[in-house]
């Protein structure tokens, strides 16, 4: 349903923005232009698309979101205090962070469901500081290697569509670093 | 640093094949089936990718972009972000297909190697589907007082656009 305000208001906009401007003319174009990129972009998109999801299979298949989990797992602990003796929590965030990483989101996902509702088992209905924590943890996304951005990229022309990695994890890692110091923030003044 | 980059991706994907070998699984197999899976993907975004940059099309040919960029140039500037990258930002934690059309429209309209372009890519690999991903949380666990959890996560948005454009700005320049 948002997305249906966001199109209608959009189109909508567009619309008035182009008579008001004088733009008009230029409009219907633009339109059928955009429609018919958005198909030459995901054909471009496709190829690295693919490869990065085949890499990730292999990534998933060997065991590698298990070994990063086991490395998570002493900081997390310092994350989540109230659960760092319950060993099926930990282990659940600590593969849910770790798919994050890796780019496994289809993985991801249900982990991390998991840990939620193991977690509300103790405040039914009211989010704790911990289940917070996790839902600022998965918010802000935490991912090696961006891949969807990288085709994007490459579908654009570009020659080096990963020269923006240790960019996107400066950023990546300020972002996080900034929602948990807001989410420990908040938990000291937050009132209800 | 550049050697690194250069090697960063032939040995992504020569160390993982080596590593899940030796691990006895067949590499093969799986880079056919994840394949598969990004082609599902791909076929998943694609309607959603035309609706939006067809919408993101006009709004560029009525001037409305433009237009908005004007007014929010004053804020963004004192903040060291590109205006033109409003639209990414007002999107990118309601819909994840959105931002990526909004973003790929952004990184071919100024180019993958300008500085718009670039801080779109990585505000957009850097940051998440924030309400999307509380919702199925939230959801999955019952949660109906969700207390600071969305102030606190809009933060750490926040915070990936800003320092999107900090670091593309100290890395490449511009």
């Amino acid at each position: 349903m948002a997305m249906t305000v966001i199109w209608t208001g959009m189109t909508a906009l567009s619309l008035l923005c182009a008579l008001a401007l004088g733009n008009a003319g230029g409009l219907a174009s633009a339109a059928l232009d955009g429609a018919a990129q958005a198909i030459q972009l995901g054909i471009s998109m496709a190829g690295v698309l693919c490869l990065w999801m085949g890499i990730m299979e292999v990534m998933d298949r060997a065991g590698l979101a298990t070994k990063l989990a086991a490395l998570l797992r002493p900081v997390l602990r310092r994350l989540f205090p109230d659960f760092s003796n319950d060993r099926g929590v930990m282990d659940t965030i600590a593969s849910n962070v770790s798919a994050n990483l890796l780019g496994l989101g289809n993985a991801a996902t249900p982990l991390g469901m998991e840990a939620a509702r193991r977690m509300a088992r103790r405040t039914p209905g009211v989010a704790g500081d911990s289940l917070c924590m996790l839902v600022v943890c998965n918010t802000a996304s935490i991912q090696l290697i961006p891949t969807t951005v990288a085709a994007v990229r490459m579908a654009a022309g570009c020659e080096t569509p990963f020269d923006i990695l240790p960019a996107v994890w400066i950023t990546s890692a300020l972002s996080v670093v900034t929602g948990i110091a807001a989410a420990k923030l908040l938990s000291k003044v937050w009132r209800d | 640093m550049k050697l690194v980059l250069d090697l960063l991706v032939p040995g992504i994907i020569a160390g993982v094949s080596v590593y899940g070998m030796a691990k006895k699984v067949d590499v093969y197999d799986a880079l056919l089936q994840g394949a598969a899976k990004g082609l599902e993907i791909l076929w998943r975004i694609l309607p959603a990718l035309v609706t939006l940059l067809t919408v993101v099309a006009m709004l560029r040919a009525s001037g409305a972009l433009e237009l908005a960029a004007q007014a929010l140039a004053p804020v963004m500037d004192f903040l060291g972000i590109p205006p033109e990258t409003v639209g990414l930002m007002l999107v990118r934690p309601v819909s994840g297909s959105a931002a990526l059309g909004v973003g790929s429209e952004l990184i071919t309209t100024y180019g993958p190697d300008s500085t718009i372009g670039r801080t779109a890519a990585v505000m957009l690999g850097s940051t998440e589907t924030t309400f999307y991903t509380i919702a199925v949380y939230f959801g999955a666990a019952g949660i109906k007082k969700t207390r600071y959890a969305v102030p606190a996560a809009l933060c750490a948005d926040l915070a990936g656009f800003f320092f999107a454009a900090v670091t593309v700005h100290l890395l490449f320049g511009g």
